[in-house]
């Protein structure tokens, strides 16, 4: 039995299908994200789970039980606002307070709870504030000691960090990966568009776009196994670089092409496809170094040097209208305009079809 | 540097003369009426300066009970309608501002604009028909016609300014609430109303400038001598038919009504410049 399961959940505005058919699995005590680009329904879908949003088809569970249409706060599920949403008139105390009040909680109680949490979030000189005279960062913590008062089983972040500068975002995220691991059981879903975010936190990313999931899976694997080109292009940064090329099936295998290569013949599963077709040749910046005569995959003109200490990275003009990237560890010295020959080891190559699908690996 | 703060201090005092002689315009009759309550009765009218020649208090201590009763019984009578009238709009007015502004029902949006067109009829179109359903109340001759409609939220003015203030406040808040769990009466009481305290500071104070001021209304409802408002105890003052107004009594308890509308002035005046400001931009 599932914390939360989700089978052909559905949500439209209109005629606007935003969420379409999601199916999801999430277990007690599992720290989820959501990831994907702005506008593609993250935020509903987290909003559908926590009942703030309707739910037009499927089904919710929470527990096992069906929750589409359980109130809101009878779910046992706790949210942290993108904008914080702490309430402007009450204290620090009063905000974390607030939600136990109205459970009718007596004080003693509402005291202990909102003193641990305010223990265990740093937020003890802060009580009797207005969250107007807070930092960003307090504010933030604010809005997830509330979570923590509630003693919810799950906990839904919406894009918590976004309104944080970026060393506070990095703080903050160790934060709440430690306070992950304080409430082993507590179920955590976690929004955001920023990969770096998901690949850090999660036990499990689900990569979102257009209402649709693209894939599910423990980082390592969205990084090493990409279902599709949206999500080998989504996960990893610099994102990965995508060569046009030639696929033939042949049977078990398939032979990829790209053209003026020298680097030929790589092989990839056919997966019972058949025939020739346009296909795209995935590699990721990092697995580029500098061919060996005669071996290159990609040659072409550096356009821009950027060096960052401990890597460079070429952007390398290669008659694709987008440079290829490339992230090299030795410091070599490279120059606008010098012609350099790029190859990567064939196991990191991704090769998708026409439709973008991703093609297996041989062995 | 010197020569621009120079002629920016020039253009300050320039500025500063021109406010207070338009404020010193506009206050005159109101300066003369002060000046006027401390004059003998004689000397009022053909006396013109502000400075009176001589000066007395009788105005006060004769006008104060001139009428038989007390003056101050009808400013407690003015005021029992101003409290009743601000409790009255504070809570219908807000709750239906959240209603407009939050929740969702049939015709709603034509309701807010039957609501806003009452803001376009004249008080004179509905002042008969009204007197004659309180008649048949049996409510003339008593304060309920005065204090009633304000807890059914009648002052579109104010709803109009609470929705556009509530529209301001982000909606994060009223969904943190209701995951809280807030039914919808939970989050008006907890979280809506004490936010708009900005706005409803205004409503207040308007409700009881308006109603303290107000003559006509009461006047329709109030036979009684001793239900008489302020304003309508000074309109005693004036004796139309024999041509003997007490003017230095009229006048000495004009400033004693006018009392209590400085008082709030000076003490909510931050207020009320806030709450002007910060209605209906974001909150
Ligand atoms: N109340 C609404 N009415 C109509 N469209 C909406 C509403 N809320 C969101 N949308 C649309 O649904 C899509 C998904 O929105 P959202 O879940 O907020 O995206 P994300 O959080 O992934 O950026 C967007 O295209 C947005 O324009
Ligand atoms: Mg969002």
């Amino acid at each position: 039995m599932s914390a939360i399961g989700l089978k052909d959940v559905r949500k439209s505005y209109g005629s606007v299908e935003v969420i379409s058919s999601i199916d999801l699995d999430i277990e007690q005590g599992e720290f989820v994200v959501f990831v994907g680009p702005s506008g593609c329904g993250k935020s509903t879908l987290l909003r559908m789970i926590a009942g703030l949003e309707g739910i037009d088809g499927g089904t919710l569970s929470i527990d096992g039980v069906v929750a589409n249409d359980i109130a809101p706060a009878r779910r046992g599920i706790a949210m942290v606002f993108q904008s914080y949403a702490l309430y402007p008139h009450m204290s620090v105390y009063e905000n974390l307070a607030f939600s136990l009040r109205i459970a009718h909680v007596d004080k003693a109680e509402i005291d202990r709870r909102v003193r641990n949490a305010a223990a265990m979030l740093q937020l003890e000189p802060y009580l009797s504030r207005r969250p107007r005279a807070l930092s960003g960062g307090q504010r933030q913590r604010v809005a997830i000691g509330r979570a923590i008062v509630r003693e919810a089983k799950v906990f839904l972040f919406d894009e918590p960090l976004s309104n944080l500068d970026a060393a506070l975002r990095v703080a903050t995220r160790i934060e709440i990966a430690k306070l992950k691991e304080r409430l082993p059981d507590t179920t955590m879903i976690y929004v955001t568009h920023d990969q770096v975010e998901a690949m850090t936190l999660a036990d499990r990313i689900v990569v979102l776009n257009g209402g649709n999931v693209e894939q599910v899976g423990r980082p390592v694997e969205l990084y090493e196994s990409p279902a599709n080109l949206f999500v080998a292009g989504f996960i990893g940064s610099p994102a990965m670089n995508f060569l046009p090329c030639r696929l033939e099936h042949q049977g078990e295998r398939t032979l990829v092409q790209i053209d003026g290569a020298e680097q030929t013949a790589i092989a990839f599963g056919s997966g019972g496809r058949s025939g020739a077709e346009a296909g795209t040749l995935g590699v990721r910046p990092e697995s580029l170094h500098i061919a060996e005569a005669g071996a290159a995959l990609i040659t072409g003109m550096v356009e821009l040097v950027e060096h960052l200490g401990e890597v460079t990275i070429l952007y390398v003009a290669a008659g694709l209208g987008q440079p290829v990237l490339a992230k090299l560890s030795k410091t070599q010295d490279f120059a606008k305009g010098d012609r350099v020959s790029l190859s990567a080891a064939s196991t990191d190559l991704y090769a998708f079809d026409a439709s973008g699908d991703a093609l297996p690996r041989l062995g | 540097m010197t020569s621009i703060s120079q002629r920016s201090s020039g253009g300050r005092t320039v500025r500063l003369v021109a406010l207070v002689a338009v404020a010193l315009l506009m206050s005159y009759p109101l300066l003369w009426l002060v000046a006027s309550s401390f004059k003998p009765e004689q000397l009022i009218f053909s006396e013109p300066g502000l400075i009176p020649s001589s000066f007395t208090w009788a105005n006060y201590a004769d006008g104060w009970t001139r009428v038989g009763i007390p003056f101050g019984a009808f400013m407690l009578n003015s005021a029992v309608i101003c409290i009743l009238s601000i409790v009255g709009n504070l809570f219908s007015c807000s709750l239906a501002a959240y209603a407009f502004a939050r929740l969702q029902f049939p015709f709603s949006k034509i309701a807010f604009g039957l609501m806003l067109v009452t803001l376009m009829l004249p008080f004179h179109v509905t002042v008969l028909p009204q007197y004659i359903v309180f008649q048949n109340l049996g409510m003339v001759n008593t304060i309920l016609p005065l204090v009633l409609p304000k807890f059914f939220a009648v002052d579109a003015f104010f709803i109009f300014l609470l929705v556009q203030f509530i529209r301001g406040v982000p909606r994060d808040l009223d969904q943190a609430a209701e995951m809280d769990g807030c039914n919808k009466y939970q989050i008006f009481f907890y979280i809506i109303f004490p936010i708009c305290r900005p706005a409803l500071v205004l409503v207040a104070i308007f409700t009881f400038l308006w109603t303290w001021n107000d003559f006509f209304s009461q006047l329709i409802y109030l036979s009684q001598v001793e239900r008489y408002t302020a304003p309508l105890a000074l309109n005693l003052f004036i004796d139309a038919t024999s041509g003997e107004s007490a003017w230095g009594m009229l006048f000495a308890m004009s400033v004693v009504t006018l009392l209590p509308l400085f008082i709030l002035f000076v003490i909510f005046q931050k207020q009320i410049a806030e709450g002007i400001a910060t209605t209906g931009l974001k909150g």
